[in-house]
């Protein structure tokens, strides 16, 4: 046994005392449900194999999915889970390839502020004896701003489909305040547009071939002709939300801050996140001190919606030791049709040896 | 033991990448037979030419079993990966240039650029259930391109070849593969998308990081006849 592998090991015990049970996961997952869930990026970052009978497989690059479907089968409410063993990740240069996730997660419906609390603390209870630096973070807060701007529904679903993409994002929310390149493209495709029915600029762009039809194209025309007649996004809150995403604090001077924005659809997020606060206070986690980061989570944590928090070690040039976060969506997506609020988060070993 | 140079074995390629290391001084030729893959070098000393497939070159390269190579610049980044810890690049040759480009069908009258390719990526999602088919063989520098720019809902299948026949065939939405002129897109109805491309190819002389450089000095005979500066840490 490695020394990793006893860490793990001892990782795991702590988290089942915690009241977690623990559970397995196959090592070969279907790839599809893993590449609709994370688009083709997933391929870049997963090892992908190809069986005769089940077609495309991967080998499990974590374990959340497969612990959320085996809760949607068989789970009683609420449930608490551990589980430990390697994931496989393509890396370049001499980074691990494969390498040991130690995960406790909780799905609960009640209190979502101590479900929250509940895994930081034990997180930051087990992680206690090295030198590491957490940070907290809250997507939910950037989805209520996205939410809450003065434009049609259909920018903000684009602007929300895009929190996890940060230069795109901030690409869009450009054009959508009417500045920058993307904004002149598209005043010249509007132009274009309006000119000539669409009927005729497609029959004059000579055969219609693919699968996306007349219908669609015709549709999508008719969302960009209306776009281009909603206002631009007001600067100020361009301004307001740029603002938010560059806010770094500790925790309760993030949530003064952002409640001295005076931002009505923000309340309802920041209310979660003064009981949070205040469910970590109570867990003995001080609010005053702990860091939080608005942009947290964006670039790496695609599923989670709420709560992240991250535990990262002194050098810049390591990967985060523990990551985690609140991820009600996933579970809507992965439970076609059941969900249920769940949180939880991973530790991973090998490199908490490396610090020892 | 001799420097082992690592060049295109036959066709348009072969041709240029001789008239260019002969214009500077260094003749090759393919000796023996027409069909025998052995060539000669003359003008420089302790040079050993190696004639490969260019897709070859790049994982030959990688191996360090060829410790310069000429290959498209695009053959190198898509076939190695982190390209930069596996080969220097030395210079840029001047021929065979090729652009990997994005085109979509010509009647998708609502599509300029990658940013609407996105939001056609989101909806056609949404209308067929399943993400917006982009064929190619380039695979590793296509997602990078579109993870830099933040595409979304999108999938990549695999084309070896006529790859502009996938969106008639119904197999894909959309096309990234390699042009010069346009004419294979343009009588498959498909346009460019407006934005960089991908990656502008060129003939380009490589040279390996993995390789042997201790008995290969003749690299500095070579460099001098050619004009080039090398790599501080070669050799």
């Amino acid at each position: 046994m490695t020394g990793a592998d006893a860490l793990a090991a001892t990782l795991l015990a702590e988290m089942q005392s915690a009241g977690a049970v623990p559970v397995a996961a196959d090592i070969l997952q279907p790839a599809e449900t893993l590449l609709d869930l994370y688009g083709e990026d997933i391929r870049a970052r997963a090892y992908v194999t190809h069986d005769p009978d089940l077609g495309e497989m991967m080998l499990r690059p974590d374990f959340t999915v497969p612990v959320v479907q085996a809760h949607m089968r068989i789970g009683a409410e609420p449930a608490r889970y551990c589980y430990a063993g390697p994931v496989f990740r393509k890396q370049t240069g001499g980074r691990a390839r494969e390498y040991l996730q130690v995960g406790y997660e909780i799905f609960a419906r009640d209190d979502p502020a101590r479900a929250d609390a509940e895994v930081f603390a034990l997180f930051a209870r087990l992680l206690a004896p090295y030198a590491l630096r957490p940070v907290t973070g809250d997507i939910g807060i950037l989805k209520a701003a996205v939410a809450g701007l003065s434009t049609s529904d259909l920018r903000k679903t684009a602007l929300l489909r895009h929190i996890w993409h940060p230069k795109r994002f901030r690409a869009l929310l450009e054009r959508m305040g009417g500045k920058g390149p993307l904004a002149e493209a598209r005043a010249d495709l509007i132009a274009r547009l309006r000119a000539t029915p669409v009927a005729a600029q497609i029959a004059e762009a000579g055969q219609l071939v693919g699968l996306r039809s007349e219908a669609e194209i015709a549709a999508r025309v008719e969302r960009l002709i209306a776009d281009a007649e909603t206002p631009p996004i007001p600067q100020a809150e361009v301004a307001a939300l740029e603002g938010l995403l560059a806010l770094k604090s500790p925790a309760s001077d993030a949530l003064a801050q952002m409640r001295a924005m005076g931002w009505d659809a923000l309340a309802p997020a920041l209310d979660r996140l003064e009981a949070r606060l205040d469910a970590l206070a109570s867990a003995g986690i001080d609010p005053a001190t702990l860091p939080f980061e608005a942009s947290f989570g964006r670039t790496t944590m695609e599923y989670y919606d709420g709560f992240v928090f991250g535990f990262l070690p002194a050098r810049d040039d390591l990967p985060p030791v523990a990551t985690g976060g609140r991820y009600d969506a996933l579970t809507a997506v992965l439970g076609q049709g059941q969900a249920i609020p769940a949180v939880g988060g991973v530790i991973r070993p090998e490199l908490l040896e490396a610090l020892a | 033991m001799s420097l082992k140079l690592g060049v295109p074995s036959k066709g348009r390629l072969m041709e240029k990448t001789f008239e260019w290391f002969a214009a500077r001084g260094v003749q090759m030729a393919r000796t023996g037979e027409a069909r025998e893959y052995a060539g000669a070098v003359d003008g420089v000393s302790g040079v050993e030419l190696v004639l490969l497939s260019a897709s070859e070159i790049p994982r030959e390269l990688a191996a360090g079993r060829i410790h310069l190579g000429v290959t498209g610049s695009d053959l190198v980044r898509e076939t190695l990966a982190d390209w930069q810890a596996q080969v220097w690049e030395l210079a840029p040759m001047g021929f065979g240039h090729a652009d990997l480009i994005i085109a979509v069908p010509k009647s998708w009258v609502d599509v300029e650029t990658l940013d609407d390719l996105d939001a056609v990526a989101a909806a056609f999602r949404t209308e067929h259930g399943f993400r917006l088919r982009i064929a190619t063989k380039y695979h590793r520098l296509v997602r990078d391109y579109l993870r830099a720019h933040g595409v979304a809902d999108y999938q990549l299948v695999d084309s070896q070849g006529a790859t502009e026949g996938t969106i008639r065939n119904l197999t894909a939405e959309a096309v990234a593969d390699i042009t010069s002129t346009g004419e294979t897109l343009r009588a498959n109805h498909l346009k460019i998308l407006r934005d960089a491309p991908v990656h502008c190819s060129q003939a380009t002389l490589f040279a390996a990081r993995g390789a042997d450089w201790t008995q290969a000095r003749a690299v500095h005979g070579l460099a001098d006849k050619l004009g080039l500066s090398l790599p501080a840490d070669l050799g």
